[in-house]
C-alpha cells in the first residue's frame, strides 16, 4: 500500500517540494518546505530536513526521491570534506555544486534527485547553483525548484531584485515559500531557511502557523 | 566499515547472483510461486523522558492467511539498540541480523558501544544499495552516550529522525493515536500506554495486524523486553490433546543390521602443550 508507483513519479518517499535560493548584498538565503510524501497523497513526514549543510559555508537543498537525495548529499559531503582537507582551504561553492552535478550526471539512469547549492566563498562571494535532474549545472542569482516552484515563478520574477538587504531577501524567500506551500499539495509544514554570509550561518525556521498569509487565507 | 565487516567489504552496486536461479525456478513452477511472508504490521516507537519505547503487533500474513500468530517483530541490534521491522518478514529478519552481527564485531574491535546513528547509517547504505528490492521498513530505537534516539529507515533508503513514529500497514491508525497522545518528556507508564494504544489501533483497524502487543523499553539502565505486553482476547482453546503415548503405533517387525566398519587410516599427531 505504501509502495504505490505511478508513471514519472518517485518510488518510495518523495521530497515534494518547494526549494529556493537567492543572493543578496553580502550573502545568500537558501530555503525549503518540510514535507515528505508518498504517492502524492500521504504525508510521511511533516518536518523532514531538506536544507543540508555540506560544508561550513555551503548548503544544499534537495528535491526528488528522498532516498536518492540523502544518498547523494552524504557522498557529496564526504567528497567535499576530503577535497577541502587536501586543498587546506574552505571549498568554493562551485566545487560543491560540481560534485553534486557529477554524481547526478554520471548516475542519471538510476537517480531521481535535483539540488540547489548556495553558499559563500572567499573568491566569488555569495553564489547560487542549480543541478537539475539530468545533471545540468547552471549558476543563477536566484533560483527555485521542486514541484511547488511552478506556482511562484511569477512572484519571483516580479519581486526579486539583486542587491537587496538581508531582511528584504529573507522576507522575499519566506513569502515565496508560503505562496508555494499554499498552492502545492506536496509542499508544506515549516519553512526551513539558512542565511549564509562571510561571518557565518543563521538558521531560520518559520512554523506553518507563523507564515505570512495572503488575501484568501 | 573497516571495524565492522569481518568478511569482504560490500561490493558496489546490486548483487545479481540469484537472478538466473530465480528465473529458472519461476519457469519451473509455472507461475505457482510461493507468496513471500509479509509482516503486514503495525509498529511504533516513542522517545520518552528516560529512553525509548518500541511496540509491535505479532501477526505475520502470507496473502490472506495468517502465517504466524506469535511472530516477533522487535529485533535485537545491540544491547542498547532494538529495531522493529515491517514489510517482507525474511528481509527485516535478515537485515537486522546482519547489522546486529556487524555492530557486535564493531564493539569487539573498537571497545565501544555502538551508537544508534551508526546502525541507521549502515542500514541506510545497505537498503539504498539494493534500491528498494529489500522490502524492509524499520523503526530503530536506542539509548547511547549521546542520548535517546528514534529513527525510521524506508525500503529505498530514506531516513527520518522523529520523537514518535509508526510504520507498517497499520501505521495510519497508529499515527492518529500518536499524534493525539504524544507530548515531549512523557513518563514511562504514559509512554507505554501511548505505544500500546497506537498498536491496538493498528490491530483493530488493519487486517494485516493482529494478536498480541509486544513492547520493548530501552533506557540507559537496560532493556525491558515485554513479550507479550498485552495478549489477544481471541485465544483458541484446543479441545483435544495431540500428544500420543509411546506404543500408540504398534511395532510389527524389528530388524537389526550391524554396520561393518573398517579402519582405513590411523594418524597420530602430537599436540604441543608446553
Amino acid at each position: 500500500k505504501m509502495e504505490k508507483v505511478c508513471d514519472a513519479q518517485i518510488k518510495g518517499v518523495s521530497t515534494g517540494t518547494t526549494i529556493l535560493a537567492a543572493t543578496f548584498d553580502g550573502g545568500v538565503v537558501i530555503g525549503s518546505d518540510s514535507r515528505a510524501s508518498i504517492g502524492g497523497e500521504y504525508v510521511s513526514s511533516k518536518t523532514i530536513n531538506k536544507v543540508i549543510q555540506v560544508h561550513d559555508r555551503v548548503f544544499c537543498c534537495m528535491s526528488g526521491s528522498l532516498a536518492d537525495a540523502q544518498a547523494v548529499t552524504k557522498a557529496a559531503k564526504f567528497h567535499l570534506a576530503l577535497h577541502s582537507v587536501q586543498m587546506e582551504t574552505p571549498p568554493l561553492v562551485i566545487a560543491a555544486a560540481t560534485i553534486l552535478k557529477d554524481l547526478c550526471y554520471r548516475n542519471k539512469e538510476e537517480l531521481q534527485a535535483g539540488f540547489i547549492t548556495a553558499g559563500w566563498d572567499q573568491k566569488r562571494g555569495a553564489q547560487v547553483y542549480v543541478v537539475s535532474l539530468g545533471g545540468m549545472l547552471v549558476s543563477q542569482p536566484v533560483t527555485i525548484g521542486g514541484s511547488g516552484s511552478t506556482y511562484i515563478y511569477g512572484y519571483v520574477d516580479a519581486k526579486y531584485k539583486p542587491d537587496m538587504s538581508r531582511e528584504e531577501c529573507l522576507q522575499f524567500a519566506i513569502n515565496a515559500l508560503a505562496l508555494a506551500m499554499g498552492r502545492d499539495n506536496v509542499s508544506g509544514g515549516v519553512a526551513n531557511l539558512a542565511v549564509i554570509t562571510e561571518s557565518g550561518v543563521e538558521h531560520v525556521v518559520v512554523p506553518g502557523n507563523k507564515l505570512p498569509t495572503f488575501h484568501d487565507d | 566499515m573497516a571495524l565492522s565487516n569481518v568478511l569482504e567489504a560490500p561490493a558496489a552496486g546490486f548483487n545479481f547472483e540469484n537472478s538466473s536461479r530465480n528465473a529458472a525456478l519461476q519457469a519451473g513452477l509455472e507461475g505457482q510461486t510461493p507468496r513471500p511472508m509479509k509482516t503486514g504490521t503495525t509498529i511504533a516507537g516513542v522517545v520518552f523522558k528516560d529512553g525509548v519505547v518500541l511496540g509491535a503487533d505479532t501477526r505475520a500474513t502470507s496473502s490472506e492467511v495468517v502465517a504466524d500468530k506469535m511472530c516477533s517483530k522487535i529485533h535485537y541490534m545491540a544491547p542498547n539498540i532494538y529495531c522493529c521491522g515491517a514489510g517482507t518478514a525474511a528481509d527485516t529478519e535478515k537485515t537486522t541480523d546482519l547489522v546486529a552481527s556487524n555492530l557486535t564485531i564493531f564493539s569487539l574491535n573498537s571497545g565501544r558501544k555502538p551508537r544508534v546513528v551508526m546502525a541507521v547509517n549502515i542500514l541506510q547504505d545497505l537498503l539504498y544499495r539494493y534500491r528498494g528490492q529489500i522490502g524492509a521498513s524499520l523503526i530503530l530505537g536506542g539509548v547511547d552516550c549521546t542520548g535517546s534516539h528514534l529513527y525510521t529507515v524506508g525500503p529505498y533508503g530514506s531516513v527520518d529522525k522523529k520523537p514518535y513514529l509508526a510504520m507498517g500497514s497499520g501505521n495510519l491508525a497508529a499515527m492518529g493515536i500518536m499524534e493525539d497522545g504524544f507530548r515531549p518528556d512523557l513518563e514511562l507508564d504514559q509512554a507505554k500506554q501511548l505505544v500500546r494504544s497506537a498498536i491496538q489501533a493498528g490491530i483493530l483497524n488493519d487486517l494485516g495486524s493482529g494478536h498480541n502487543i509486544d513492547l520493548c523499553v530501552i533506557t540507559d539502565r537496560g532493556v525491558d523486553y515485554i513479550r507479550p505486553y498485552q495478549e489477544s482476547q481471541y485465544k483458541d482453546h484446543r479441545t483435544n490433546k495431540y500428544r500420543f503415548r509411546q506404543g500408540t503405533t504398534p511395532v510389527l517387525t524389528d530388524t537389526v543390521v550391524p554396520l561393518e566398519l573398517e579402519v582405513v587410516e590411523e594418524k597420530v599427531q602430537q599436540m604441543e602443550t608446553s
